[in-house]
Order: C-alpha cells, then structure tokens, then sequence
C-alpha cells in the first residue's frame, strides 16, 4: 500500500547522492593531489601545503560539526562539552605521533620529551602501547566514547536537559582542560603534545603525507555524513528528533529516551574522537586549550550559522565560519572577537535556521514567484483562475531548539 | 525498555505485596512482568497520598477499575485527576499507597516506558503529538514494537504493521492526512490522532485526559462512539468535564475531590448525591 | 662544622671578656680579613658580645662604612674617622680601604644587628626584634650567646616566651644531642607553622641516612610535631572555614545577580562574568579619576565606585536585553549563544579600552592588613569587608524582590506573564529593569573582586562556570538556595584544596555536583510540584 519512508531511504542516498560521493572522493584523492604534487607552483592550479592543511583542518571541523548536529539539530541536546571528546581523540592519537618520534626528541631519550623535562624514568600505564598505530586510533575512538557514555548515563539518567545539560557539559570540559593542564598528569601541560616528526614511518610534513590526511579527511567527513544520513532516515532518527519535540509522549509509548540520547551522544563523541584524531597530525600540535569552554561553544555557533537539523549545513558552517578566523586574523586580528561575538547574536536572532535555512527560504520564494507569474499568465488567457498556491512549508523544524530545551 | 528483566528483579523484593489479598498468595502459577487479570481487577490503586510542599494533591485515594470497564473521572479543579494519571503513568511517585496493574505489577516501581510497555497508554490534557512528524510516522513510532534502541536502527516496516497503521488511520478519520505534518492538523484532529497514537499500542488500560476538549459537537459524538467500542476489549480511564460526554459514554462515573473519591457510581446517582452537588455548586 | 667551630670559639673567648671595653683584637683582624669565613665568625662574635661598641660596630658595617687603614681598622662616619675598637677619633695612618660584604655576610650582620636590639632598654623595641627574629632568622646558631644573655635580663613574661623559643629554634643545629634534645622539646610547646616546618626536616631521610643522626631527638620531634598538630587543628579549620566563606561571598555576589536573571526571570546569561569585569573596570576608572582629580581622598574611591559600578553594569545589562535578549525570551538555547557573544563583544571591548593587559587595582589603606586572631590565624580586612558587603548586597535583594512592588511585578511577570500584563503590570518594562539590577548586582560583585583578584578583559570568563553552578545547586528561583550553595561551595572547595590540591579540588566540586544533581535535579531548595515539561 505505501513505501514507508524509512525503505526509501534504506536505499542510500539514491543515485545522485552516490554520485556527488563518488566525484567528491575522486577530486579528494586524484586532483588535489596531483595539483599539489604535481603541478609547479607558480601555476594557477597549484594547491599550496598551506591551502591543503588550513581545508584539511577545516574538513576535521566539519566533521565536529555534523556530529554535534546530529545531537543539538536532531537530538535537541545542546552540548558545550564537545572540545573535550575531539581533543581526547585528538590526544590519543597524538601520543602515537609522540612515540614515532623516538629517539630524535631534544633529550634523545624513549620516552617523550615532555616526561623527560619533568624528571619521568617511565611511561605511565595509561601510555603502555601507545607505539601502537591501531592501538591509538582505537583509544581515539573509545576514550571519547567512554568518557561520554558514562558522563551521559548519569546525566540523562537524572533527566537533565536543556539548559542545565548544556551548563554541565561545559563544566564537564573545564574540569577536564584543568586536569590537562597540570604537568602532573601526563599529558604534557601547557605545551601539550607537539615536535611529531613521522607518522606510521612517513614523515609528518611531507607532501605526500599531507595528501594522505587530507585524502582521509574528506573520506572521514563523507562516511560521517553517510552515517548520518543513514541514522536520522531509520526509524531511530524520527524517535531521535520525537524526543527533541516532545519527550513525554515518547517515554508514555514505551521509548526510553536515555538509551537513544545516549546512543547518538555517543556516537557524536567517538565522531569527534576520530576528527580529533585527524587534526592532530595536520595541524601539528594538541594542547589543553583545545578543551576551553570557548572552543566547545565555537562549535555550536558553526552548526547554528550552517543550520542546524540539516546534515550539509554544518559543514557550511564551520567553513564560513573558519575561513573568516583565518582572515580575521592574519588581517585584523582585534576585530575577530567583534565578528564572532556578532555573529552569534545576529545568527540566533535573525537566522535561526541558518545558511541552510535561508537557502530554502530563496528557493521557496523563487518558486513562489514563478508559481505567480504562471498564475498571472494563465489569469491573463483565463479570467477569474483560482489562486496560486501558498508557498511550500518550510523543510525546517521552527524553534526546534526552543521545544528541546 | 527490558520490562521483563526489571519486573522479574522487583517482584520478588516487594514485601509490600503481602499486605493485600489476591496476588502472591495465590494458587495460580504466575508469570513475572505479565498482566494478571485473575481477579478482575485492571487498576488498583490503594491508600495514596502525595503532597507536594505541605498540600495534599492526593489524600488517601483508593480506586478500582475493573476489566473491560469504562470508567469517567469527574471534580473540580485541583481534585486530584491530572496528578492521579501521574502517579499510575509513573510521572510522580506516591509518598505513600500502592497502585497495582493487575495484581502483580507495582507501578510505584516502574519507570515511564516500562509502564508503557507493561499496557498502560496516555492522553495528556493538551494534545502532546510529534508535531514535525507526519500523521503516519506518529502513529509507527506509536506502534506496539520492540523499542529498543538496536531494533530501531534497523525497523522496517511489514505488513501487519502497515495494515494496524491504515485500519487506525481510518479508526481515527485521518487516512488523508497521513503524509501531512501532524504540526498542521486541528486541535481536534491532534485530539484524534493522540488516540490513535494509544490505539495502535495495543494497551489494556487507556487513561484520556479531557480527551474532547477543542472537539466539535460532531467530533465529540464520534469520540464517544469509539470509546464505547473500545469497552470491554481495553479498561478506559475518561478525564473529562463534558457532562454530555460523560453521559454518552455511560458507564460508572467517580466523582474526585480534594485528593480523594467523594462519589461514586452511575452519572444519575451521582449528580444526585448532595455532597456532589454543594462541591460543584459551592458551599 | 668546621665554620661552626670557628665561631664558637670565638664567642666563648669573648663572651668572657664582654666587661672590657674595647672590642677584641682578634674580632678585629677576623673583620679586616679577607676570608668570609672569619669575617662571619668575627660578626657572630660581636653578635654574641653584645654591647655599645659592638652595636656601633655592626650599624658600621650594616652601612658599609667599616673601612681598614692601615694596620687599623675604622669607621667612616662623614669627615671623621673613628677607631672601630673603641669609637674614639683617629687620625688616620693611611687611607681607608673599606671591607666588603658578601650577601650571606650582610644577612648576618642584619640578624645580629636585630638580636642586639634585644638588649634595647626599650620594651616596645625589644619585642618587635624578637617578633622580626622568629619571623627570619637566618643562621641562629651564632646568635645563641645573646638570647642566653637576653633571656638572663629579661623582664618581660612575652618576650621570655619568644626568646625561648628563639633560643631553642637556635640550638636545633648545635652539635650536642642533648642541647639539640631540650631544644626539640621546647619547641614542641609551640603552636606555630614556622616551628612545625623546622622541626620536618629532623625526621626527614637525606639519602639512607637521616638528618638528624639521634634517634632519641627523632622521636622527640615526632612527638613534638604531633603536639604542634593538634594545636594548629583548630586555627587551621577556622582558617580554612574562613577563607572558605570569603570564597562563598565572592561566588554569592556573582551568583546573586545570575539568581535574578536566571534564577528568576530564566534568562541564561553568558556575559554575566563580563558584567562582573564591566564592574571591576568601573571600580579601575573611578581610581584613577580619585587619584588625578581628588588625590586626598583617594582611600575612599572604592565607596565611590560601588554605585557607579551598580549603575554602569545596569546600563550594559539593560542595553543587552533591550537589543537581544527580548526577542529570544523562551529559547534558553538561543539566549544562551548570544549573549555568549555579548561576552565575546564586551571582551574585546575592554581590551580595546583598556587594554589587553591586566590593570593594576590598589586596595585603599583602609582595607590592607587583617586582624590576627592567632599566631596562624589572621583574617585580612579586604576580605572581611567583601564577606560584609555580600552580606549586605543580599540583604538589599532579598528587600527588594520580597518587600517592594518592584519585586512583586517581578515575581509576576516570570510566574504568570500574559496575567501579569493582563491586571496591567508593563511586564516589558520590569524585564528590562529585573534585568539590569541583576546586572547591576553583578558590577557590585566585580568591585569586590578587583579588591581580590586581578582585573582583566578576561576575568569574568573564570567565574561563569562557578556562578552557574551556585544557581544550579541552589535551585532555581531561590535566593535562600543560592546563599547556601555559594557558601557551602566555598568552604568545600578550601577545604578540598587543603587536602588534595586546587586543580583535583575544582574536578571533585564538580563531579560532586553532577552527583547532587542527580539525587535533586531541582537542586537545593526547589519547591516539589506538578511540573510540566
């Protein structure tokens, strides 16, 4: 009698979808490259080692992003917390980074330098296999995973949300950048983690190797927009954003709603995890500020200007948004503050919906003309033709963060 | 989620149950987690009281519904009914007093889902619908299914879901407003589609909270032949202040006040009886 | 030890020959040599001597005015030149070469010159000498002859009981066991960090070995440690409990403004802590216009503050919620990124006004120093008027939200908006002016804190995790909640920080609140209802 919605969409992303993936992942892995490589630099086309890191950075972003979409844009839980889950994959990885550089360290000792400067003979136990590259993507993932598993279980066990689940969050990553800070910890400090020289053997800086984590970056970014995409078309989305618009009735049908919050929160995490995982190696450098509750912040404020409770916008987002930080500050470094701090007030007040949602609205009203204009020309043959129709509802959940706090 | 499991782990700790008869005590062979009806009795609910800071929501309620019954709660404002549906929903836990589901599942110690599953489905006093949800993903999220979360992730769709969905589509006149957002129907038709919602999961006991306020005159009639059809295959708890409606649906009406049952018996009966009549009409 | 030996031997010497007038020879040639080592045991020696010549002698050398000429030695005082044993004019034999100091030499002649001053015949003096030795010492052994002699003289039941233990802290390092043994147990008697911290090193191994080679003297400073232990319970906790609560009414003066704003009227206010900075900047401004404009009363431009801070934090609170916050009424989320980027706009503002650098915020004369309650115990008056004018700010808003109209439009407005405006309440207007006194409460919380903390664009970026936690613990909507969370906070987090370190003592404060929430989401003082979510 009717396809229900979650067998259409089962299907994948149809063949269009498909395509774009496949023409994205062809001009991440065969153009980019042999435009860095391969082009000279002089040449028009030439993609600069600066160009590939600052977007490859960026795609890390995004993949944040659409991760915190998935709980703040469909979930409704806003978080204030996720620095910490990328900078503990961040973290993770980059402990790897620090053991492939061996005995090439300032101190030339095995152990890194920062343990060395504060007088430790060993690694710590929660360091012991970090030689390992897989062990390390494997903690990259499961660390952040954990960490928010058990901090949500408490949290929407309690049945905090909105606002005060926000609140927490941020207290959670500030308790945390306090721990990260202190030397004491082994986690480097202040300084954090830095100096990486090589990388599965491959040195860190060369081209080739930057062309790599790019490549995977862009593969990253794609899968978790697949993921995606796949969990809010099956039938735990449309719970997923049931319990964003009225988590009563969902917990008196019979879902509870902890297990499914804290399924996508922890699916979010280990995301960001992973994206933390990547940063690392391109940019150079972990360090607790990562965890500021300022950065954790940033981030909603990518998802909000992209448009939350879409998958795309967000990557928008965070683009728009970092690119501009680039500008701002290579150009007038006082005045990014201005712009940032504006452009979360002008955002919540005037584009609730985001880039995305303005770009629907232009379509909507562009299709609203046209539905005029064929109506004007059909009245002028046929006098007294019905009204055109209204404009199409817009795709968006209105106010959706206002029902889920 | 896993009523089973919690049910089977309660029961047998819940030294509360001695007290009454019926139940444990019993020769028949029990099944932890289901509904017992051995007794007749759907919904007990014995000696409750809950107080929020000094006043007294509930004062000793005790209620009975029985198998198959329709029956229609009536009083005044600040008598007690909202925090009554609480208490047996799970919402709000009774400083004292049972409350039964059958005879051996405890609601005092059961959480909101686990009610859910165990049978017992809700109408709150405002229409409470998914409103970016189409009509028809309202009603299969409504759906009597596994809920857990692994299961959703993978959740199709089969036949037999798909003919519940479109019989009640039909039961509730909104079969041609299944693709619509339910954010956009009338307050009415939210009305109806709530009921759907509690029809399609198959509970034993409906509880409706004013389940025809905003309905039209046509709606309400319709409303009350549904629920006289329901009677006897499910137990209704009707909420309502439709004097009309009430006398349409028939039935045993209890009259609440102040926390605790005042009267009880047919409508007639009741509008009778003097003490109903000075708490609606003042002292 | 050797060094040691050197100046006992000379003390012995001399102390014997203190009646005669002149100094020593022998102390003479030792401050004329070129050797550190004499020169240290010679002053300890005079030290020791004690008496008029000796004192004129030290003051000389203190001033670097002892000078050798010739086969003399001297002191330069202007034109003339006295001889140094005796303070009798010379005409000198040749031109002076003056006698230089090392650091260590120069601290020690310091030292003998302060324990000479226990010999002063003035009672006042002779006290405050002995209060500035057991402060700092230095080297006591040198000095041990004259707190012998000191003791023998004194008068004063105060004083003896200081010299004794200056006598005892003295003798810890001589090389007789059984003087080092008397002098454990004297100290035991003390009830003094200071004394508790020398005596530590005592039972310390250095290596395999101990410091302290006897057993018998180890046990001794056990015990006396343990006896100083319990004695510094009591000052210690009431220390600990007071900087706890003056922590507690830092937080309550920035929760205290949040309590309105959020607790009342449900707006979440991420530039609260920039609120606390427009304050602190407010109380920086008004310094500087007291010091160029009314330089007299300069003491008192933090009384002047106080209401320009209210006033000023109003205007910015009142702006923001007239610009911003109205419109996102009812969209918690959104308020709460927005005004975060109110914080981010006022940040940079006042880096562009001020500066990015912290300025520098004096505390008027009135409100430096403390009272001493006990030797470890001395409550500092800033604090104590921070503590005081919390208590009043909360008076003042517990009057104002529960015993004027204002307050009651208020309570109306959050309870019930659409009745409130209904029976004629203009409920835009007492949003925006609930709204600036919650602001205006918090300026008066960043006048506390630019007495206590440092003023900087950033410093109300520090206090917004905190403060919201005040409001979360204590419930919202509950002035009472507040005042109990932000104190009982306090005094947790001190004593934490006593016992495991600031850093572990933030991360437990906020696990244990995560914990609390959990057994009372509606935190402290939440009134039980039907709520519907």
């Amino acid at each position: 009698m009717r396809t229900p919605v979650s067998v259409k969409l089962v299907a994948g992303l149809g063949p269009r979808g498909w395509l774009a993936v496949a023409a994205v992942l062809v001009a991440a892995w065969v153009l980019v490259p042999l435009a860095h490589l391969m082009l000279p630099e002089g040449h028009p086309l030439h993609i600069s080692t600066y160009a590939i890191t600052l977007i490859g950075k960026i795609l890390c972003y995004a993949v944040v992003a659409v991760a915190m979409d998935l709980i703040w844009g469909f979930g409704g839980i806003l978080s204030l917390g996720h620095g910490l889950f990328f900078a503990l994959g961040g973290y993770s990885f980059g402990m790897y980074l620090m053991r492939q550089i061996g005995r090439d360290g300032s101190y030339g000792a095995d152990i890194p330098d920062f343990m060395v400067f504060l007088d430790w003979k060993e690694l710590p136990w929660y360091w012991s296999g970090t030689d390992s590259f897989l062990w390390c993507l494997l903690l990259a993932v499961v660390v952040p995973g954990a960490i928010a598993w058990i901090f949500g279980y408490f949290a929407f066990r309690s049945r905090i949300k909105g606002v005060y689940f926000s609140i927490i969050t941020q207290a959670m990553t500030y308790a945390a950048m306090l721990f990260f800070f202190r030397n004491e910890t082994g986690f480097g400090g202040n300084n954090g983690f830095t100096d990486f020289k090589r990388i599965l053997g491959y040195s860190i800086t060369a081209p080739e190797t930057r062309v790599v984590l790019f490549g995977l970056s862009v593969t990253l970014l794609l899968g978790t927009l697949i993921l995606g995409k796949a969990l809010i078309a099956s039938k735990f989305g449309r719970v997923l954003t049931a319990i964003r618009d009225a988590e009563n009735r969902v917990m008196f049908i019979g879902y509870n709603p902890l297990h499914y919050k804290l399924f996508i929160w922890t699916v979010s995490a280990m995301l960001c995890g992973l994206a933390g995982a990547l940063y690392v190696p391109q940019v150079g450098i972990i360090n607790p500020s990562e965890m500021s509750v300022a950065n954790s912040i940033e981030i909603a404020i990518w998802v909000a200007v992209g448009g939350r409770g879409t998958l795309v916008g967000p990557i928008f987002g965070a683009g728009i948004v970092n690119l501009s930080k680039t500008w701002f500050t290579t150009s007038f470094p006082e005045y990014w503050l201005f712009f940032l701090g504006l452009l979360f007030i002008l955002v919540t007040l005037y584009l609730p919906e985001g880039v995305a949602g303005l770009w629907a609205k232009i379509k909507a009203r562009r299709a609203e003309k046209a539905a005029i204009a064929a109506a004007r020309a059909e009245a002028a043959a046929v006098p007294a033709a019905p009204r055109s129709p209204a404009a199409p509802e817009s795709k968006l959940p209105n106010g959706t963060a206002a029902k889920g706090a | 989620m896993r009523v089973e499991s919690s049910i089977s782990r309660n029961a047998p700790a819940d030294g509360q149950k001695e007290g009454w008869d019926g139940g444990a005590s019993t020769s028949h062979v029990l099944t932890p987690g289901e509904l017992d009806l051995s007794h007749k009795v759907m919904l007990y609910l014995d000696d409750i009281t809950v107080s929020f800071d000094g006043f007294r929501a509930l004062n000793q309620l005790s209620l009975q519904i029985d198998a198959g019954e329709l029956r229609c709660i009536i009083g005044p404002n600040g008598a007690g009914k909202t925090t009554m549906m609480d208490v047996i929903t799970g919402k709000t836990r009774p400083d004292s007093g049972k409350a039964f589901f059958g005879q051996t599942i405890d609601l005092t110690r059961l959480t909101e889902p686990q009610i859910a599953h165990a049978g017992i489905g809700r109408k709150f006093q405002k229409p409470t619908i998914f409103e970016h949800h189409t009509v028809f993903e309202n009603l299969e999220l409504a759906l009597k299914t596994d809920k857990r979360v692994k299961k959703s992730l993978f959740a199709r769709l089969f036949g037999d879901d798909l003919d519940k969905i479109s019989d009640t589509l039909g039961q509730i006149r909104l079969a041609d407003q299944a693709d619509r957002p339910a954010g956009l129907l009338s307050h009415g038709q939210k009305q109806w589609l709530e009921i759907g919602m509690l029809l399609v999961q198959d509970p034993k006991l409906l509880l409706l909270d004013e389940p025809v306020a905003g309905m039209t005159d046509d709606e309400t009639e319709r409303t009350a032949e549904l629920f006289v059809s329901l009677k006897g295959k499910h137990s209704l708890v009707v909420v309502e202040h439709d004097m009309a409606f009430v006398e349409a649906l028939g039935g045993k009406v209890t009259v609440l006040c102040e926390g605790s049952v005042l009267a009880e018996g047919d409508l007639a009966t009741v509008q009778a009886d003097p003490r109903v009549i000075e708490v609606y009409l003042g002292r | 030890m050797k060094r040691l030996l050197l100046i006992l031997s000379l003390a012995l010497g001399l102390g014997a020959g203190a009646v005669r007038a002149d100094v020593a020879p022998e102390v003479l040639k030792g401050l004329a040599s070129e050797d550190f080592d004499a020169k240290q045991g010679a002053v300890a020696a005079l030290a020791s001597v004690g008496d008029a010549d000796a004192a004129r002698l030290l003051k000389a050398l203190s001033d670097d005015a002892v000078a050798v000429a010739g086969d003399k030695l001297v002191i330069v005082a202007g034109e003339q030149v006295l001889d140094a044993a005796n303070g009798k004019p010379l005409k000198p034999a040749a031109s002076p070469d003056s006698i230089s100091l090392n650091n260590s030499l120069r601290q020690q002649v310091d030292g003998a010159l302060a324990a000479l001053r226990l010999l002063s015949a003035d009672k006042t003096e002779r006290l405050a000498a002995a209060k500035a030795l057991l402060a700092d010492m230095g080297d006591g052994a040198a000095l041990l002859p004259l707190f012998d002699k000191a003791l023998k003289q004194e008068q004063d039941g105060e004083i003896k009981t200081i010299l004794v233990q200056l006598q005892a802290q003295a003798s810890l390092s001589s090389p007789d066991a059984a003087a080092r043994l008397q002098a454990v147990q004297t100290l035991g008697q003390s009830a003094s960090p200071a004394v508790k911290a020398l005596l530590l090193p005592l039972i310390e191994k250095q290596g395999d070995t101990f410091a302290e080679p006897d057993e018998k003297v180890r046990l001794a400073a056990q015990t006396a440690i343990k006896a100083i232990d319990g004695r510094l319970v009591w000052s210690d906790t009431a220390g600990q409990i007071f900087t706890g609560i003056s922590l507690g009414s830092i937080l309550l003066l920035a929760a205290l403004g949040l309590a309105i704003t959020y607790g009342v009227m449900g707006v979440i206010n991420m530039a609260h802590g920039e609120l606390l900075m427009v304050g602190a900047y407010s109380a920086y401004a008004m310094q500087a216009l007291f010091r160029s404009r009314f330089p007299d009363f300069v003491d008192y431009y933090v009384v002047a503050a106080v209401p320009v801070a209210f006033f000023v934090a109003a205007a910015v609170g009142m702006l923001m919620e007239r610009t911003v916050i109205r419109h996102l009424y009812g969209r918690p989320l959104e308020t709460l990124l927005a005004t975060w980027g109110l914080s981010l706009v006022l940040i940079q503002a006042a880096r562009l006004l001020f500066g990015a650098q912290n300025v520098e915020v004096a505390n008027p004369a009135w409100m430096s120093g403390g009272v001493q309650l006990a030797e470890n115990l001395s409550l500092p008056w800033n604090r104590l008027v921070i503590v005081a004018f919390s208590g009043f700010v909360l008076l003042v808003v517990w009057l104002l939200m529960n015993k004027t109209r204002l307050g009651m439009f208020v309570r109306a407005v959050t309870q019930n908006r659409p009745m409130a405006g209904c029976v004629g309440v203009p409920t835009a207007r007492i949003d925006t002016l609930a709204f600036g006194i919650g602001s205006g409460i918090a300026g008066l919380g960043g006048v506390a804190l630019s007495q206590i903390a440092n003023v900087g664009p950033d410093m109300g970026q520090g206090y917004i995790v905190d403060s919201f936690m005040v409001v979360v613990l204590g419930g919202v909507g509950q002035l009472a909640g507040a005042v109990w969370a932000a104190l009982g906070l306090g005094v947790v987090t001190k004593f934490l920080e006593g016992w495991a370190g600031a850093v572990i003592a933030k991360i437990l404060v906020l696990v244990f609140i995560i914990i609390f929430i959990q057994k009372r989401p509606q935190g402290l003082f939440a009134l039980k209802g039907r709520f519907v979510d």
